[in-house]
């Protein structure tokens, strides 16, 4: 260990430390790098399996499941796309998606910002009322849910379900952007009301697009969020099995499998199902770690 | 700008807090109401009957007893398992690595761990039930861990792990550690971005080692954020219940050894057609969830420390 440092300014007194801590040190070292790598491989292995397994035909599947496949079985994932329908599911959910997390984001932005930025009264009332949403167990409501989707005719229709999706979707959105358009300066919406700005024009054009990194993040959660959603389908979009959202057909996918006992075309689904995840988690991982945890910063 | 502010505020919030109040506040009082009456949920008729259903509820052996005793064993697992190990990796990639010249950095690779770490959380229930029935099947379904066992010539139990009463509610729970872990790594690990260097490098001039480094600095000014962790963890141990949908046989079998409190629910409600019943349950759910933030609010460290 160098005695001499290029940021002497933080160096400390006792450059190297003792001999004793180092060795502690040392095996620790090991110790903590061999843990760290185990969980690792955990979370790469199961995932990684079931890509290698989703090209094996299903007797290899169920003879050798630790080898490799003989040939690269595409024909699982054909049938997943055609037979199991898993290219109608995408775009079921594509369908919801679009007005769902679109509505879910107006309607949330628009809550958040009155009660960040506006005082009157019953204004914490209201706050409070979308956090503690946050805190309900779903099956309390699911029945309930159901019936009053029944009564307005929306059940087993998606614009009942992308309802649904905003409503639920609200609690953690209000919560994560209240406290962001909190954090946004003052002084750019006390020059734009000088200018002459109506409330909502200094919404619109000037606080929306300050708040675009906190929108991002919760958008990102949100689609996240939907695209996992398999409570809410399972039991609002129930009747048809073709108008089944991602999750829900990929359940339904592993019901069916049992009878058929096509395992190839089920993991192949799976795996599909895992792509579109998997890429945009690779590209706004940043983001999305910083928008799941941010939430629970209080 | 006072002119207008009213309608201004009344505009904007009408729609969400409407659809907010029909979809989610309606449903769930309507909830508390329906455990009152006898109502199965199918027909128009329905007498309210009080309390009866809440005191019917402890005398359920077959599915509500089993239930509680296993979501009270989810409740106390997961989250102990979750935020050790979640603390644990947490120190390891902020401030376990190598100090050079006295300074306390990650262990290299820690972007790595982050990334890989953290990805389960991404995936959904459907998926990751799919994947560990898998993961844990029996040998002649092609199993992993089956397969291995038997590879190096040890026992496998003969019907897969969710098959067999003794591993199957440990196979869950497992499963959910394994998904949860790297939320808490990462929010872990920006609570720990915030304590200042200056703390652990005056530790370390004192001869601190790592072990009492984390004890003695690190978790005490940490406990805010395992708290929050905490109330996380237990609503999420409470609501357990797709991945046993997904994963078990009968969901929630073998022989009731994985029944949780959210799956009776849901068998009363969509199975057994008593509505009234179900509803009783959630009741007493979503008490245990706001009982369990108030203590653990309550219960906290008194004083915080400022640095």
């Amino acid at each position: 260990m160098a005695t001499e440092t290029t940021t002497p300014e933080r160096a400390p007194a006792r450059g190297g430390g003792d001999p004793a801590p180092r060795r502690e040190g040392a095996v620790f070292n090991v110790f903590s790098h061999g843990f760290l790598w185990l969980w690792a491989l955990m979370v790469i292995i199961p995932v990684a399996w079931i890509v290698v397994t989703s090209f094996k035909t299903s007797r290899e599947i169920a003879s050798d499941p630790l080898g490799l496949p003989a040939a690269l079985n595409w024909d699982n994932y054909a049938n997943a796309w055609t037979n199991g329908n898993i290219g109608d599911y995408f775009l079921n959910t594509i369908q919801v998606m679009v007005f769902s997390v679109s509505g879910t984001m107006l309607l949330g932005a628009m809550a958040a910002y009155v009660l960040a930025r506006y005082e009157f009264f019953g204004n914490r009332i209201v706050y409070f009322g979308f956090a503690a949403g946050m805190m309900f167990p779903v099956f309390l409501a699911l029945f309930p849910l159901f019936k009053t989707l029944q009564n307005v005719s929306l059940l087993n229709t998606y614009a009942g379900l992308i309802l649904v999706y905003i409503a639920y979707s609200l609690p953690f959105t209000v919560f994560f952007l209240t406290a962001f358009f909190k954090t946004l300066p003052t002084g750019v919406a006390e020059a734009a009301i000088v200018d002459g700005a109506g409330h909502y024009r200094l919404f619109f054009q000037v606080m929306l697009p300050m708040a675009k990194p906190g929108l991002i993040a919760i958008t990102i959660f949100n689609i996240i969020g939907q695209w996992n959603q398999f409570l809410l389908p399972l039991v609002l979009l129930g009747r048809n099995p073709e108008d089944a959202v991602i999750s829900q057909g990929l359940a339904n996918l592993a019901l069916r499998q049992g009878y058929e006992g096509d395992a190839g075309a089920l993991f192949a689904g799976t795996v599909l199902a895992m792509i579109p995840i998997f890429v945009a988690y690779v590209i706004f991982q940043r983001q999305i770690q910083a928008g799941l945890t941010a939430g629970a910063i209080k | 700008m006072k002119h207008g502010r009213y309608p201004f505020i009344l505009s904007f919030l009408a729609l969400p807090v409407g659809l907010y109040a029909w979809l989610v506040i309606l449903p769930f009082a309507q909830a508390f109401q329906i455990s009152l009456t006898d109502w199965s949920g199918s027909t128009n008729t329905f007498n309210y009957i009080g309390f009866d259903n809440y005191a019917n509820l402890f005398k359920d052996d077959r599915l509500v007893i089993p239930a509680l005793q296993h979501t009270g064993i989810i409740l106390v697992v997961l989250p102990v398992v979750t935020i050790a190990l979640g603390l644990f990796f947490a120190f390891m990639l902020n401030l376990g690595g190598r100090s050079r010249q006295g300074r306390i950095e990650g262990v290299r690779g820690s972007r790595f761990h982050k990334i890989v770490f953290f990805f389960p959380q991404v995936l959904s229930v459907a998926i990751i039930g799919i994947l560990w029935k898998q993961v844990y099947a029996p040998e002649n379904f092609g199993g992993l861990i089956t397969g291995a066992l038997t590879a190096v010539g040890l026992p496998a139990p003969a019907n897969g792990f969710l098959a067999d009463k003794r591993f199957v509610l440990a196979a869950v729970i497992g499963v959910l550690v394994w998904s949860a872990v790297g939320f808490y790594l990462v929010f872990f690990s920006s609570a720990m971005a915030s304590i200042p260097r200056d703390l652990y490098e005056a530790g370390i001039i004192d001869g601190a080692g790592r072990f009492q480094m984390f004890f003695k600095i690190t978790l005490p000014l940490l406990w805010d954020s395992v708290q929050t962790a905490w109330i996380y963890l237990s609503i999420v141990a409470l609501d357990v219940f797709v991945l046993v949908y997904m994963m078990t046989p009968e969901r929630g079998g073998p022989d009731a050894a994985s029944e949780v409190v959210g799956g009776v629910i849901w068998k009363y409600a969509f199975n057994d057609g008593e509505q009234a019943f179900a509803s009783a349950i959630g009741v007493v759910l979503f008490f245990a969830a706001l009982t369990l933030a108030v203590v653990s609010l309550r219960f906290g460290p008194r004083e915080r420390i400022e640095y």
